[in-house]
């Protein structure tokens, strides 16, 4: 998942949690990035029309902007249902953030074939768990 | 989350290899049971085909060891096989092509998926400079010539389908 995605998926979560626009702040929070890098790439979503940011405000995806996140979103799910139901991994959260930028959604996709997702995905994604709510992990606590 | 496409620690290689495998136990899968799908008759009619997918599946069984002796040099734990192998098996059936077109494009979609998997793993591995367990430079030879053979696979697919079109 290119940068960019990772951006509109990241909005696209924080505009569920907080019902209104991203702010600038929380996002490079939730990405681990400077203010100054977020605001610039919030400022390259804007000029490809997949956001618009209003002062004082936040970060408001625009429609196409909207379908990129939960196209994003789904590559995620697959990921981390990846690595919680293939290949067992406990951490599934920590790694899946570590890996996303690395798997490419054709790569996703594939991976897709073995894993069982539910046909509400991406609605299912649950952004205070981080991770979609049908998913059933055996080992796990649960999310704080 | 991490933004930007690097590679920064053994644990994180191990993991990428490890998806390799997945992907690689996935075409393998794949390309056999496109193959046994074949109608006995069809079989020695399509020649080319039948070659095709033998081929594929002994090269992802290739790359599946040569992963696997990445991994063995890296910190990693091992990940259940058989399990995998069980699962891709079961959920065949679900996704499989329906006619000769519908599997030589799976073909296609399996070789250009791996060649996109090691190309986006390469560029993260040199993107950063951390330093893992085994040879950074073996690493990336034995990456790239996996990527080039995945490049060659993609061709041989396109070549065939274009000479049916």
């Amino acid at each position: 998942m290119n940068t960019a995605d990772q951006y509109v998926k990241a909005i696209y979560l924080l505009q569920q949690m907080e019902d209104g626009p991203a702010s600038t702040g929380a996002l490079a929070d939730m990405l681990d990035v400077s203010p100054a890098s977020a605001n610039e790439m919030i400022g390259k979503l804007e000029d490809r029309g997949l956001a618009e940011h209003e002062k004082y405000k936040g970060v408001t995806l625009s429609d196409d902007g909207i379908v990129r996140a939960r196209d994003a979103i789904q590559t995620y799910c697959i990921i981390e249902r990846f690595l919680a139901n293939v290949l067992d991994v406990e951490e599934f959260r920590a790694e899946a953030r570590e890996l996303e930028s690395v798997i490419d959604e054709t790569v996703a996709e594939r991976l897709d074939t073995i894993i069982d997702r539910n046909a509400e995905c991406p609605d299912c994604f649950d952004p205070e768990t981080d991770a979609c709510e049908y998913l059933e992990v055996e080992h796990e606590k649960p999310a704080d | 989350m991490s933004v930007g496409n690097q590679v920064t620690s053994d644990h994180q290689l191990a993991r990428l290899l490890q998806i390799g495998i997945v992907l690689e136990e996935v075409v393998e899968a794949r390309a056999y049971h496109h193959y046994q799908s074949l109608a006995e008759e069809d079989r020695h009619l399509d020649a080319e085909l039948e070659e095709l997918l033998e081929h594929a599946a002994e090269e992802s069984a290739e790359h599946r060891e040569q992963l696997e002796g990445l991994i063995a040099g890296l910190d990693a734990e091992s990940i259940p096989f058989e399990d995998i192998e069980t699962l891709v098996e079961a959920k065949y059936g679900q996704t499989k092509p329906e006619d000769f077109d519908g599997i030589l494009y799976d073909q296609l979609c399996n070789e250009e998926t791996a060649y996109k998997f090691y190309d986006d793993l390469i560029d993260g591995i040199e993107a950063s400079d951390a330093e893992f367990s085994i040879d950074r430079e073996q690493l990336l030879v034995a990456l790239r010539t996996i990527r080039e053979e995945e490049a060659d696979g993609v061709e041989a697919v396109t070549k065939i389908m274009e000479t049916r079109e």
